[in-house]
């Protein structure tokens, strides 16, 4: 399911939150609507959690993570991590990265299994994402920005990218992810699309200028017209009992 | 073989209706974009001109009026400087359809572009109505009104012939200080110039001012006011008087100015006007000039003019000596041309022509013996040192016998007679004032080089044929010759010539 959303009059959603199939960070603002509107989907299924990384709101873009783990920039606080700690599932890793492209959100772009990187980033950073993640790590770029974080929103199911990529990098994209992609926009027109919309595998957040066509692609590429949290469980029972039977 | 994969546009949906396109900086197609932004929003697509139905023209506000044709560059100018809103948007292409021109309608289309939303450029085209409105130019409603004119400069010269106005006339049309009258008007003893600014008529003032010795009087007529945004509309008045002394005239000057111009002897010729007075005393060959301030203070009017000049014929020529430029002294023996053949009276003159005369030729000048003045000046002056005779110049009566015509000719002014319509007799008088002024003109080279002559329409077979029988008695005749002349501007020429 697809929801339009707004902080403080922004649409650059993803830039004020961060989601992930394992939890979801909501950054502090003046007002609870942008918190509720992810507490009234998620909160019974994942902890939906208010942080500010380094002291800022745009927690969106300097952290990066999955079901595994959370990668939080040099800069964030003590208390902070703590708090994170403290607030995570206990499966989740959560690990500080000493980067010198400390905005992890926008030089990563990654789903549960593969992540695409800024191709200047460090070997060592690179082996922490391996690590922590637990994904696959390609050196990548999006329509010849290197700011891959930034132009894509990809799910396990599938992702958007920058109107401009072409057919054939989008083919080569989609094969080293290993889901169907398709170039779109968000927020009527708008192509930072890592900024303008969060996803997970059963919800999307996009901002609030998002036309409708817009967010049907948004549903028909992250595959969210009917999905539920038990979707996968059901679907992956379906597979099971024709597997057995 | 290499494989060249071939490029494929990847499309993606315009975000608000939902069609395949290709990518563009707005990420919308086309129509969507239009139906979202107007570019031309805060342009009128209506407008009014304002024509005036009676001289043609077209108001460029705030208060220019422009003639121009219809479909002209200049109307399109002009029409879309009427558009107020296009200081935002970058006009590409402008231009007319045609509409009736009895419609009253004026069709514009435009082409602009705009930035819309982040680096898209939107081009677009639409038309402005213009509707022409009727509305009278200032001008045209001045001349309805009757009230043509702002400020008139009257000059006056308060002497019995026009020889100075036909000069004068002669000075304006050289220097084309008509060029912004609006009308000129004869009247007794003068001329109108009528302006429709203030200004024009006092660069006439000034320009008579450099011409001629005047006086000048300027006084204003309210003709309304509006006290509420202070302004007030005035006709101006210049009365320009002229010194009533003209060439050739005899004066007697007050004993007074005689005396502050070097201690003259006040019976003296004027020989030459300009915008002082050139005096000269043909008995001593002294000269003087009299600025019109002098005259002005302390006036006088000149003793006889050249209308009562006299003939006589030369009998005898003695140099005496002393010269001042050409003029040389002279003792002349004169006789009256009217008493030849009746007695032996004769007169021994002293004369500044004795460069010019020769025993035989005929010369005019003034006859004092026969003449009764009336005149303070004249009474008090030594009665010894009156000469009996004032020879002014010589006359060529050979070359007035025939009836030559002449070879030049001169541009007259058009001007508005006055409500006195000349009696037949002074049409005569005018004539003769006409006359005596080409004359003059033919005497006196000085005199024309100021002015402008112009070819008359045979001049050059006059010449030929009149070159050939010279007058043998009169060698020394100022001829005007063909190289002062100018060809006058015809409009007709060219065709005619390309008829023949």
């Amino acid at each position: 399911m697809a929801v339009r959303a707004q902080f403080e009059s922004s649409n650059e959603v993803g830039v004020f939150s961060k989601l992930t199939n394992a939890y979801c960070l909501v950054a502090i603002g003046g007002s609870e609507n942008f918190y509720s509107t992810f507490e009234s989907d998620l909160g019974d299924v994942i902890p939906v959690i208010h942080t500010s990384i380094a002291g800022t709101r745009i927690i969106g873009r300097l952290t990066a993570g999955n079901r595994h783990g959370l990668l939080v920039p040099s800069t964030t606080t003590d208390q902070e991590l703590q708090h994170l700690r403290n607030s995570l599932p206990d499966d989740v890793a959560i690990q500080r990265v000493e980067e010198r492209l400390s905005a992890l959100g926008n030089v990563i772009a990654c789903n549960d299994y593969v992540a695409l990187v800024h191709p200047d980033i460090d070997q060592e950073t690179e082996e922490i994402i391996q690590d922590v993640l637990k994904v696959e790590v390609f050196r990548q770029t999006i329509a010849d920005n290197v700011l891959v974080g930034t132009y894509c929103a990809i799910s396990n199911q599938g992702g958007l990218v920058h109107p401009r990529t072409t057919i054939q990098d989008q083919d080569e994209l989609s094969s080293l992810l290993q889901i169907p992609l398709v170039a779109g926009t968000v927020n009527r027109g708008s192509d930072v699309i890592g900024s303008g919309m969060v996803v997970n595998d059963w919800a999307a957040y996009a901002g609030l200028d998002t036309t409708s066509t817009e967010l049907s692609v948004i549903e028909s590429i992250f595959k969210l017209q009917d999905s539920q949290p038990s979707a996968i469980v059901t679907d992956l029972r379906d597979a099971l009992v024709d597997t057995f039977s | 073989m290499e494989y060249h994969p071939e490029p494929v546009q990847q499309l993606i949906l315009c975000c608000s209706c939902g069609i395949a396109i290709p990518p563009n900086p707005a990420n919308m197609c086309e129509n969507c974009i239009r139906n979202e932004v107007d570019i031309t929003e805060g342009i009128p697509k209506q407008g009014t001109i304002h024509f005036c139905r009676n001289c043609g023209r077209y108001l460029q506000p705030p208060n220019y009026w422009l003639s121009c044709e219809l479909e002209s560059r200049e109307l399109l100018a002009l029409c879309v400087r009427k558009l107020r809103g296009l200081s935002k948007v970058r006009l590409i292409d402008a231009g007319f359809i045609w509409t009736e021109p009895h419609s009253r309608r004026i069709k514009v289309k435009l082409t602009i572009q705009k930035e819309v939303f982040a680096n898209t450029i939107l081009q677009q085209q639409f038309q402005v109505e213009f509707t022409v409105a009727n509305q009278q130019c200032d001008d045209c409603d001045r001349v309805m009104a009757k009230n043509t004119w702002k400020a008139v400069v009257q000059v006056r010269q308060k002497v019995s012939h026009k020889r100075t106005f036909l000069y004068l006339e002669q000075l304006i049309l050289k220097h084309r200080a008509f060029k912004n009258t609006t009308n000129i008007k004869e009247v007794r003893d003068g001329i109108d110039f009528y302006f429709a600014q203030r200004n024009h008529a006092i660069k006439m003032v000034e320009f008579f001012q450099a011409v001629v010795p005047v006086r000048s009087k300027s006084s204003e007529r309210l003709i309304s006011t509006d006290i509420r945004n202070n302004t007030s509309n005035y006709k101006f008045t210049y009365s320009v008087e002229i010194m009533p002394i003209c060439r050739e005239d005899l004066v007697c000057l007050p004993v007074k100015l005689a005396r502050s111009l070097g201690n003259i002897h006040p019976l003296v010729l004027c020989h030459r006007v300009g915008n002082t007075v050139s005096i000269l005393d043909p008995n001593t060959l002294d000269a003087a000039e009299i600025q019109s301030a002098a005259f002005w203070n302390n006036p006088f009017s000149p003793l006889m003019n050249s209308r009562e000049l006299t003939e006589f014929y030369v009998l005898d020529v003695e140099p005496l000596g002393p010269t001042r430029g050409k003029l040389m002294l002279a003792d002349v023996t004169v006789a009256r041309a009217s008493d030849l053949g009746t007695n032996d009276t004769t007169f021994l003159v002293r004369s500044h022509l004795g460069h010019l005369l020769n025993s035989g030729d005929h010369c005019l000048g003034y006859d004092l013996t026969t003449c009764n003045f009336n005149n303070d000046q004249f009474d008090q002056l030594d009665a010894g040192r009156i000469p009996d005779v004032v020879i002014v110049k010589k006359h060529y009566p050979g070359r007035r016998k025939k009836t030559k015509r002449r070879t030049w000719k001169l541009k007259t002014l058009t001007k508005e007679q006055d409500e006195l319509v000349a009696r037949k007799q002074d049409l005569k008088r005018i004539e003769q004032d006409y006359e005596l002024f080409l004359r003059d003109l033919e005497e006196d080279p000085e005199l024309r080089a100021n002015i402008n002559l112009y070819k008359a329409d045979d001049a050059r077979s006059v010449m030929t044929n009149g070159g050939t029988d010279m007058d043998e008695t009169e060698t020394d005749f100022p001829e005007v010759q063909l190289h002062e002349l100018m060809n006058e501007l015809d409009i007709n020429d060219e065709p005619d010539e390309a008829m023949q």
